[in-house]
This record gives C-alpha cells, structure tokens and sequence, in this order.
C-alpha cells in the first residue's frame, strides 16, 4: 500500500508535468533494483522549447529501471562534489547546458557522471534545431540508459496509432511519451493495422475508405500514398520485411484468406501461405527467413511459422483454444500475442526456447501487441471502462505505463524503429 | 356549320310556336301533390381532364418491395447462411441473374468480440457464404464481389448480445 501511494504521487508530478500532453502516462508497478540516478537542471535550459531535464527525468522514471533524485541547480557543473551525490543516494548524476546558437539551432548538452568512481560515464553534445529540442532531451536520456544499463535506449523513438472519434479516424504519429501528436491521415471510415517500415519514413495501413479494405504503404513525409494491395476481396494485414524491399499481406482473393508478399511498390505479388482455413496476421522475424502468423488450420486460431519464401508451418502456440496477433521481438527469443482464455482477451509472451509463457495483463480486451525496438517493453491497446486506450508493459511484466487520452478511441498501436 | 345555323332556326322556330299554345280551358286545379324537389344534376363537363401518374420503377429502388432487405445474419461463430437469409439471398439473385449490368459488393461484419484482424477474416467468412449461395442460383462472380468490414462498422452499439447478433451480419450493397 505505501508503494501504491509513492506511485500516485508521482503520477500526480507527472501529471504536473506532461500537462500539454495528448497522451498522459500513469505507472503503476516497480521494478526491483532500480538505479539511482540524480538528474540537475540544465544550465539555461529555460531558452529552449523543452524543458529538457524533465523531459529525461520523465523518460527514466517511465521505464522502471531508475529511481529518480531530483539534483536541482547545480552551481558549479565542471567541479562537482561526488561525496556528496554519493550520500544522497545516488550512483550516476546528469548535469548539462543548453546555449542558443546564432543560427537558432540549440547547443544541448550533457554528461553522466559515475559518482562513486568519480569519473565520466559519457557525454553527448548535440546541436539541436527548436523543433528537434525534445528530440535532443530523449537523445540523453538514451544515453543515459544504455550507459548505465546496456541496453540501448527507445525514448527517441515514435509511436503510430489510430484515434477514432464517432465517425473520424485519424492515423496519428506522436513521440514514444505521447508528446508531439502529428496527423498523418484523417479519413471518414476506419483505418487498422498501421505498421512501420524499417527506417521509420514510411506506415503501411489498412484503410476502409473504398468501402472495403485495401492496403496502402503511406510516405509519411510527403504524405504521398501508393496502393499496394487491392485484389478483389479483402486486403490488410501488413508486415514490411527488415530491408523494407517487400511487404507481407492477408488477401481473400482465392476465396479463402491466405498470406502473400509483394514488393513495396505494389509489383511481384504472390502467395506465400496455403492452407484451407484462414492464415492471417503474417510477421517478418528479425532477420527475415521466417513468416510468424495466425492460422485456424487445427480448429481455432493458433500461431505458426513458415519460412519466408512459404513451405511447410510449424505450430508455435498450444496454450488455451484461441491465440492471435503474433509479434517477434527482435532478437528472435520471444513471441507477444494475443490469447483468449476464460472469455478475455489478454497479453500473453512466449519464450520459444523453453516454451513457457507468461500473461502480461489483467485487462480483458487487449489487442495489437508492439514490441519496442529495444525489445524490452511492449505497447498495446486495451480497454479502461468503454473507452480504448494504450498501454505499455515491461516484457517481464514488472513496469506497467497507462497512456490516457483526453477524448476519443485510441487503438491499432504500433512501435516505430530506431532512427537516427 | 350549316346544320347548326338549321337547327338553331327549328330551336327559333318551335320557342315561337310554342308561344302561340291552346288556350287552357278553365277547370278546377289539380290537387297538389308534394313531389320531392329533384335538385339540378351537375352536367358532366366533358373537357375535364385527370391526371394519372405512371412510372418504370426498379424494384430495386422500391422501399416497400423484396429487395429492401439486404443483411442476412449469423449466429456467433457461424459461416453458414440461416434460413431466415434465404430469402435476401435468392431475391438478390433473381434480380441480378435479369440485370446483368448490375454489380454488389457483399460486406461480412462480425461483432466486436476477438482481434481486428482475425475478426476480418471470419467477416469474410460471412460474406463468402452469401457469395456461394448467390453463385449456387447463377450469378456469376463477376456480379459480386465478397469483401469483409471485420468488426470495424458495427450496426450496433451496444455490448450485449442483443447488439452482437445484430453486428454478425453480411450487406448486400449495390455498386
């Protein structure tokens, strides 16, 4: 019960804090052995857009693995007292500046000292246009993540997802800390599916908009669109192969939907999946050789994989009587999907080398798992009330994020790639 | 022309005659007798003309007629066309098999239970089997195209299984 109420307050300060955001994140649940870290104002960070010591205060404390001690002002960054950080508790400190160049870009930057060695863990100095000043912040608090736990860090990354509201959808692109919301489509009929390509410039998606479904791979850039799946029948599912060249889609051209891939300009389509029931949902693995996907060829829906270029399936799942929503996480070793049991549908992870899976949440309308590029959270779409909202959890289950939004039906989420 | 100036000289020619009538001999009055008054009949005017409306309706267009009805429904976790579907489907086919210019698009819906995805597949389901019965009294595909809405456009909004049954449900709809 006391972590409950430490947890609500800081809700409450972070609350405070993203007071601008679309998507507000609440955490409940901490992971053990968390980091302390003591993290300073920037020095004249107030003359930039972002407030970037809280920006990376904010993504350390979402991701569970560091206990936050808030440094203040430091007087003087270049001669720092360690005793003293060392006896508050802390094991790393984070000071920096922030300068205002001539040309109007930013001067940000940081370093993350080692306070009971007393030494400099790292540093990054970047030159940051105002509207990359978020940007820069979450470059920092990468760093400081991987610095500090080796594992490379996904605050700089961005989330895409769908928000309906009556009979507006709109596919939406925001920061992984739901800030920086940018329309990408709006459309009158429903949008799913939406997936990023390999190098985070392009989002394929399902749209409704011909009164039936029909893939498009969207250049969110330019914003100009290119059908590339639209065979008589049914269209949707895409996946984009890691070297962005190909596509993988669910068509219900010969009567039946099967798995087929086509290149990502639309040409070179053929069918991949053969099967006399529905094989749906197809998932590049990592390193391209395998299709992971949702088939109903034993009865209900389970999970399979084949080989990229099609040929024989291996069943994948075999707890409970309906699995779905395959995801692989990109070092191969787990598999996120979607499974019915007792009437709910919930989070379930699968370890595929010792087959032992475990349930992520205790919600009951859970879809669209999302791996983080770092491979160590998963974002996915649930239900609060009757209201669809996102949610991020640690693959391990410890660290759960609840992202709430103002108005609306938040749902189809989808993790993007690392980008520079 | 002629017969009418004669004719209006016999009309002339007997009001005259008329005029110098025998004279009436006096005698005692007739008894009255009440005889019930005949009011004047309207004469008929012959140059009156009636409109009548008439129109070539497609019966497809027509709101009170067979092909009103488009949904055909399912029961939860079921493909297969019920009988109370019967009807909508082979309504449908007989106006498609004499119109042979018109084309459909059959949409399968599910409810909201279970993923997007797989719900557009089993949506399919739903619009195949309309597909095949329609085929089975000779449509031929090119009049029909099976797509699915998953469960993306329900009808119903609510999270019962009164909305549920009412969501699990293929569309006829006309190109």
């Amino acid at each position: 019960m006391k972590t409950l109420h430490k947890i609500m307050l800081y809700t409450g300060l972070l609350a405070g804090l993203n007071a601008q955001a679309q998507l507000r994140v609440e955490i409940s649940g901490i992971g053990s052995n968390q980091i302390p870290v003591a993290i300073a104002t920037f020095a004249d960070e107030n003359l930039s857009p972002a407030q970037v010591s809280a920006i990376i205060k904010s993504d350390l404390e979402r991701s569970g693995a560091f206990k936050i001690i808030d440094a203040g002002v430091i007087a003087n960054p270049n001669d720092v007292d360690f005793n003293q950080w060392k006896q508050r508790g802390a094991d790393a400190l984070v000071v920096g500046s922030v300068q205002a160049l001539a040309n109007g870009s930013y001067d940000v930057r940081y370093k993350l000292l080692d306070t009971v060695k007393g030494t400099k863990l790292s540093q990054l100095d970047q030159s940051a246009l105002p509207q990359h000043s978020r940007l820069a912040a979450h470059k920092i608090a990468d760093d400081v993540y991987e610095k500090l736990t080796g594992v490379k860090g996904a605050f700089a990354t961005r989330i895409a997802y769908v928000k309906q509201m009556g009979r507006s959808y709109r596919l939406e692109v925001a920061d992984a800390d739901g800030e920086g919301v940018q329309l990408a489509l709006g459309s009158n009929e429903p949008i799913i599916s939406p997936a990023w390509s390999p190098d985070g410039t392009r989002v394929a998606y399902v749209s409704f908009e011909q009164k039936k479904p029909v893939v498009y791979v969207h250049n969110l850039m330019t914003g100009q669109r290119k059908v590339v799946a639209n065979e008589k029948g049914s269209n949707s599912a895409p996946s984009w192969s890691p070297d962005g060249t190909k596509v993988a889609v669910a068509l219900s051209l010969p009567g039946h939907t099967q798995v087929y891939v086509v290149n990502a300009d639309g040409s070179g389509l053929r069918r991949v999946s053969n099967s006399a029931g529905i094989d749906t949902e197809p998932q590049f693995s990592a390193d391209g050789q395998y299709i992971y996907f949702t088939s109903d060829r034993s009865g209900g829906p389970q999970i399979y994989r084949m080989p990229a270029n099609g040929g024989d399936a291996q069943r994948v799942t075999f707890g409970g009587s309906y699995n779905i929503s395959p995801r692989i996480s990109s070092d191969g070793k787990t598999l996120a999907y979607i499974s019915r049991r007792d009437g709910n549908f919930q989070l379930y992870v699968l370890d595929l080398a010792s087959g032992q899976e475990q349930r992520l949440s205790d919600t009951t309308s859970d879809e669209s798992p999302s791996f983080a590029p770092n491979g160590k959270f998963l974002l996915y779409a649930t239900e609060s009330g009757r209201t669809k909202s996102l949610a991020v959890v640690s693959v391990d289950g410890r660290v759960k994020q609840r992202l709430t939004v103002q108005a609306g039906n938040i749902k189809e989420p989808t993790w993007g790639p690392f980008m520079k | 022309m002629r017969n009418v100036k004669s004719v209006a000289a016999l009309i002339a020619g007997a009001a005259l005659l008329s005029a110098c009538s025998t004279p009436v001999k006096e005698s005692a009055p007739a008894p009255v007798v009440e005889k019930p008054v005949e009011q004047a009949k309207p004469v008929a005017d012959t140059r009156t003309v009636a409109p009548v409306q008439t129109a070539s309706i497609d019966p497809l267009d027509d709101p009170k007629g067979v092909l009103a009805a488009r949904s055909v429904y399912f029961d939860f976790d079921s493909y297969v066309v019920r009988e109370d579907g019967k009807p909508v489907v082979q309504n449908h086919s007989g106006y498609l098999t004499k119109n042979k210019q018109r084309n459909i698009l059959i949409q399968g819906n599910t409810d909201e239970r279970g993923g997007a995805e797989y719900n557009l597949a089993l949506g399919q389901k739903r619009a195949e089997a309309v597909r095949k019965s329609m085929s089975a009294l000779g449509v031929p595909e090119s009049q029909i195209e099976a797509v699915s809405l998953g469960k993306e456009k329900p009808k119903a909004e609510g999270h019962n299984e009164e909305a549920w049954a009412q969501n699990r449900r293929a569309d006829i709809v006309y190109k």
